[in-house]
């Protein structure tokens, strides 16, 4: 369901940021690149959205996008949220490019929050949004002292936090930004995705780029880049599971939303990569309740 | 005789420090031997922490050196190593003891967290053993045990010193920086710490150096003191020695400003 190319608003450059402002960013990208996993710091721009929105990615994409390139973009892995609808009607809008809802037609895939269920591959760049770059932040926060502890690769402190978790709560409780290693050096915030979502980090074909607006840092995972989530050696590193398949499709593999369905509260678990699920009922899987979700408007 | 001295711990020659046109300290010279403990003493302003800052690396110097005996590569000056091996040093085979607990803890995490920082900074990545170590030290610093995931701030100030010192040691430091470690407790729990801090530098063989005003401190825990004033040391020599019969015209003064009950 790719939608075609439409003509570019007039008035504004392509991608709407001007020329300079994309090279730089690209120089910085390149720069991330070199060192996986590194904080390069760029010259954040001002975007018409506020920050928390991904004025971060947007900028990123901005600066990458050609008009061959297909755009796709998601929000909590589900590609008709505001957000996600907004920004790809911005790209339409600004660059005039193609827009898709299917992540093996897309170029360019800006995603909050989640990496897509289907398998990336070699050629597509997945821009992340990231509202706190800094893993260390919570418990150091002076920035002098954690740009000098990744100088030095003093990461002791990252396990202070996963000790904090398995004392108070007999486990691991970090859900999402779950701190990794980045190349055996670099440890890096992998972004508000959920752990579920962390092996996909490892060796993936694709470039991943995380771009932070506010806290104006480009950090990037070349292609078959290793990543490695932090752990203790007697509490391993672990992803969530759930006892449920999804209600529309039955997918057992996937990421889970919890979803109320109607207003007697019942409760349905659904697939939370929009795309992966319609794609499954398109290739006849069914769930237990496929017309869970038919009521809601 | 001679030839039975082992080789001194930290050897510093001609520390000066200077802001600008002011006076840090000036001039200090010592030897640190293994499992001594030197007391600095002097008033306010007379260059005790400007002194212990540059020997532990947190302050550059202004002229003179500090050479240290480190367990891997011998004797070496401080101001040759780099960054990170200053940083590691200060980690793990030195400690330091803030006056104000507060600046040596990390009040957002649990006390065991606290002790088991530096084991995790020096690679230690196995929780069950970083547990049983923490509770260890908790039980020599006489804190209850089942305290181990209360935050700091919820301690008393005793407690919070006593575990400030538990996450010092918990990497068997050589060498112990303490700046006023006493400061701000009332005396009986003064007294308590004492008590725990001379049992510890015993069992552990620790040299330490000591910054204090209290001369009470010094005389209980120093083996050496060394008097500061106006950034110059007047006087040095063994504790009693220099208590019992003061020389120098402020260490007189000091003398005879202790308190008599």
């Amino acid at each position: 369901m790719t939608t075609p190319s439409t003509t570019r608003a007039a008035g504004y450059n392509f991608a709407y940021l001007d020329e300079q402002t994309k090279r730089s960013i690209r120089r910085t990208i390149l720069k991330a690149m070199a060192v996986p996993g590194y904080q390069a710091p760029f010259g954040s721009r001002e975007m018409p959205l506020p920050y928390g929105w991904g004025t971060g990615g947007i900028q990123a994409t901005a600066a990458i996008i050609g008009p061959d390139d297909v755009l796709k973009v998601i929000d909590q892995g589900a590609d008709d949220t505001t957000n996600a609808v907004s920004i790809r009607r911005f790209f339409a809008l600004t660059a005039g490019v193609r827009t898709t809802e299917r992540t093996p037609e897309a170029s360019i895939i800006q995603t909050r929050h989640r990496i897509p269920e289907t398998k990336l591959a070699a050629g597509q760049i997945v821009v992340l949004q990231v509202p706190m770059p800094e893993p260390m932040r919570r418990l150091e926060p002076r920035e002098t002292e954690t740009r000098k502890m990744h100088a030095l690769a003093e990461y002791g402190l990252m396990h202070v936090k996963l000790y904090e978790d398995i004392a108070h709560l007999g486990k691991i409780s970090t859900a999402y930004d779950y701190p990794v290693k980045v190349n055996g050096r670099y440890v890096m915030a992998p972004s508000p995705i959920p752990k579920f979502d962390n092996p996909k980090l490892d060796m993936s074909p694709a470039l991943q780029i995380f771009a932070a607006g506010r806290e104006k840092r480009i950090y990037c995972l070349p292609p078959y880049t290793e990543v490695k989530s932090l752990d203790f050696d007697d509490h391993p590193f672990e992803i969530e599971q759930w006892d449920k398949a999804c209600a529309l499709c039955g997918a057992t593999d996937s990421f889970l939303d919890e979803v109320i369905a109607d207003d007697a509260g019942t409760r349905v678990y659904v697939c939370s990569d929009s795309d992966h699920c319609a794609e499954r009922r398109a290739a006849g899987h069914i769930g237990a309740t496929p017309d869970a979700l038919a009521e809601t408007p | 005789m001679i030839d039975d001295l082992p080789d001194p711990l930290m050897r510093v020659t001609g520390l000066t420090k200077l802001y600008g046109r002011y006076v840090g300290c000036r001039d200090v010279s010592f030897a640190l031997w293994p499992g001594e403990v030197l007391c600095v003493v002097g008033e306010s302003g007379s260059g005790k922490t400007t002194l212990l800052n540059c020997l532990s690396g947190q302050l550059p110097l202004t002229a003179g050196k500090v050479e240290y005996d480190t367990r891997i590569d011998g004797v070496v000056d401080l101001a040759t190593l780099s960054e990170a091996a200053r940083r590691l040093l200060r980690r793990t085979d030195w400690g330091v003891v803030h006056q104000n607990p507060r600046d040596g803890l990390r009040m957002a995490v649990s006390a065991g967290a606290n002790v088991g920082e530096r084991l995790m900074a020096v690679g230690e990545r196995h929780y069950g053993r970083i547990r049983g170590e923490a509770l260890d030290w908790l039980g020599r610093v006489e804190i209850d045990g089942g305290r181990i995931d209360d935050l700091p701030a919820t301690f008393s100030g005793g407690m919070q010193q006593r575990l400030q010192i538990a996450r010092n040691l918990v990497t068997r430091p050589r060498l112990v920086f303490m700046d006023e470690p006493t400061g701000g407790l009332d005396v009986s729990v003064q007294a308590r710490l004492l008590d725990l801090m001379r049992t510890l530098v015993t069992e552990l063989s620790l040299s330490a150096v000591i910054v204090t005003h209290d001369l009470a401190v010094a005389r209980l825990l120093a083996h050496r003191l060394m008097v500061m004033y106006r950034g110059e040391v007047v006087e040095t020599g063994l504790t009693d020695q220099v208590l019992d019969d003061p020389h120098h015209a402020y260490t007189q003064l000091l003398v005879a400003s202790i308190l008599q009950p």
